[in-house]
């Protein structure tokens, strides 16, 4: 009686999770705006090589607006802006990237610390909570402005840069992962699944690494895309007021600071930086909507 | 109601004190501080007087407990003074200005004008654009209206304001001449033409923070109405017969305002953030230019007394926050 070829393999969860992605329009136009953006920073390189010029030549050709041969124009120094805007990309993502990866990563530390150990849930909780009260912007300005110099003699004025605002925004965005997954953990230690593993003589270790973790993975990747987002605009916000990266290694921010003395003659050098900033953090709020309507279907729609 | 609040005002205590704490050992460990910024060609004797006289000779704890008792002690006693005339703080040492030399809080005081006024403003239109626009929205949820909104918003939400005013700048300021491109702090309002002119420097910065605001509080008036309207309540007061715009207007936004009017307290603080950039792109004189202006400068007691203001603000406004919850939503209170 029963036709059992006739069900349909259980669809897995990747896939049910992408058909519901999908759905969400502004999820997919981010995804392209974003993969057009990653593209045209890792690969921008390859397809477009500036010329090399001598500074003679460079100087008169200072200002000028698109060609064939600069297609963005180019700057009051003669370098070439497309070629500018491929660079100030690349380090304007990882700087986005990797800031986000240190927070997410000390704040699921912390979250599973005090959602697992009853001990420590207080004091990580009244740590979050003071980090959450601290005047983020002005401290960066600080951080930036006090140690800048320290570092870049150690590592270079271009890596030092790097390497202290990366950190400086890591470790000031984890607070909200870690009380989403404290949360999580506070519920999922509860649950049977966790009981029969203690029930074996699991260690907390395990118990945490193995049946925990992956368990809020989709909360976690919720708040990364959006701290991606954060982490670009904290960048830009630092640069933008001059006390972030070096001129000669730019970011996106940096470049739209760079402008803004010449932004009544030449606008479109505002704009290009601007628009890149803006568009990245745009698909990258769209893909956390996304992401989150499709990972939690009670959200969706909101 | 009086224990919920009186706890939440114990817990911040501790917290304020940390603050300061991290606010000050941030500042004045870091290998910038101005004690090693003296070239060593200094005689020594020279160095110790310099120092002195910047009053970074003491050990650190000392100098903590000194700016901490300047801060909560000597200052508003010296606000006291300077309010009725009297004279508890004379001969007490106050908080001083590397930079001018003179008393850090009367520079703040000389600038938060500007600051409120700006911001103040942009923050009342960014509420008054969101509340209509998020409870429409989600009125008429996936209509035309709402598919707009929702885009505004995003928009809003994540072009940061330091583009968007730069656009502001670019097309109404140069483009279309409509608006002066720099704020003038001496612009004082007498008359009607000098209130047109106040007017008129004052439309793009609240324009572009107010848009930025307006942008975030819709998306969480929006979703907490959508979250309201499929209520049971909202089901029986329809059935009672009650006209839509009562239903909406009365029962569903009472019950949605209540996350919305903490979202808007705790918004506060970070706006006085977010004025950092907008006081240094328009060339407001307020304390965002001033936190600058001391960071560049390497004046630290400006610095660590700003940053603090800045976190007693923070810690105020979520206290209100959580008092203002649970005031509106007994159910808050017992956790």
């Amino acid at each position: 009686m029963t036709d059992t070829t006739a069900l349909d393999k259980p669809e897995s969860q990747i896939t049910a999770i992408w058909r519901q992605f999908r759905q969400h329009k502004g999820a997919v136009f981010g995804l392209c705006v974003l993969g057009f953006l990653v593209a045209f920073v890792l690969l921008g390189p390859f397809l477009w090589q500036a010329e090399t010029l001598k500074v003679s030549e460079a100087l008169k050709l200072k200002n000028q607006g698109p060609s064939l041969r600069f297609p963005l124009g180019t700057d009051q120094l003669g370098r070439d802006m497309l070629n500018r805007m491929i660079s100030a990309g690349m380090v304007s993502l990882a700087v986005g990237f990797i800031a986000m990866l240190i927070a997410i990563f000390f704040g699921t530390f912390v979250g599973v610390m005090a959602g697992y150990f009853k001990r420590l849930d207080g004091p990580l909780m009244r740590l979050t909570d003071m980090f959450l009260a601290l005047p983020l912007i002005p401290l960066l300005l600080v951080m930036v402005m006090l140690f800048r110099d320290k570092i870049a003699k150690v590592v270079g004025p271009e890596m030092g840069a790097f390497i202290l605002i990366v950190f400086a925004i890591g470790m000031t965005s984890w607070m909200h992962a870690a009380r989403i997954v404290r949360g999580e953990v506070l519920a999922l230690k509860e649950r049977e699944y966790v009981l029969a593993a203690r029930s074996i003589g699991a260690p907390p270790r395990r118990i945490i690494l193995r049946h925990i973790l992956p368990n809020v993975i989709s909360p976690v990747m919720v708040a990364a895309t959006l701290g991606i987002a954060e982490a670009i605009i904290t960048e830009s916000v630092l640069s933008f007021l001059g006390l972030g990266f070096p001129p000669d290694f730019p970011t996106w921010g940096r470049l739209l600071h760079d402008g803004l003395s010449y932004m009544q003659l030449y606008p479109e050098r505002v704009i290009w930086p601007g628009l890149a900033i803006s568009l990245t953090v745009l698909s990258v709020n769209y893909i956390g909507d996304g992401l989150r309507d499709a990972l939690d279907p009670k959200a969706r729609g909101r | 109601m009086l224990t919920f609040t009186l706890r939440r005002l114990l817990l911040a205590i501790p917290t304020l004190l940390l603050i300061s704490l991290v606010i000050f050992l941030l500042v004045d460990l870091a290998p910038g501080s101005p004690a090693s910024e003296i070239p060593l060609t200094v005689p020594p004797e020279v160095r110790e007087k310099i120092l002195e006289s910047l009053g970074v000779n003491q050990p650190i704890f000392v100098r903590y407990f000194l700016w901490l008792k300047q801060f909560f002690y000597v200052e508003p006693l010296n606000g006291i003074d300077a309010l009725f005339g009297t004279s508890y703080a004379e001969g007490m040492q106050r908080i001083i200005s590397y930079q001018t030399r003179s008393p850090v809080f009367p520079l703040i005081a000389e600038r938060l004008p500007q600051t409120l006024t700006v911001i103040g403003t942009a923050y009342l239109v960014g509420v008054a654009i969101a509340l209509p626009i998020g409870i429409y929205s989600a009125y008429r949820q996936y209509s035309l209206f709402d598919q707009l909104g929702t885009m505004f918003a995003m928009i809003g939400f994540s072009v940061p304001t330091f583009f968007s005013g730069t656009v502001f700048i670019i097309v109404f300021g140069v483009w279309l001449g409509l608006f002066p491109t720099k704020y003038d702090t001496t612009l004082e309002v007498t008359d009607w033409d000098s209130f047109i002119k106040q007017m008129k420097q004052m439309a793009m910065p609240v324009m572009v923070l107010g848009l930025a605001n307006a942008a975030a509080i819709s998306r969480y008036m929006r979703s907490s109405m959508l979250e309201n309207m499929q209520q049971d309540y909202v089901r029986t007061a329809r059935a009672k017969g009650m006209s839509e715009r009562t239903v909406v207007l009365k029962h569903v936004l009472r019950n949605s305002m209540i996350p919305v009017v903490t979202i808007i307290a705790l918004g506060i603080p970070s706006i006085f953030g977010g004025a950092i950039i907008t006081e240094n792109l328009f060339g407001v004189n307020g304390i965002g230019a001033a936190l600058i202006g001391a960071i560049r400068g390497n004046d630290l007691p400006m610095v660590q007394t700003l940053a603090f203001i800045f976190a007693i603000l923070i810690v105020t406004f979520n206290l209100i926050a959580d008092v203002l919850y649970g005031l509106l939503d007994p159910r808050i209170r017992y956790d």
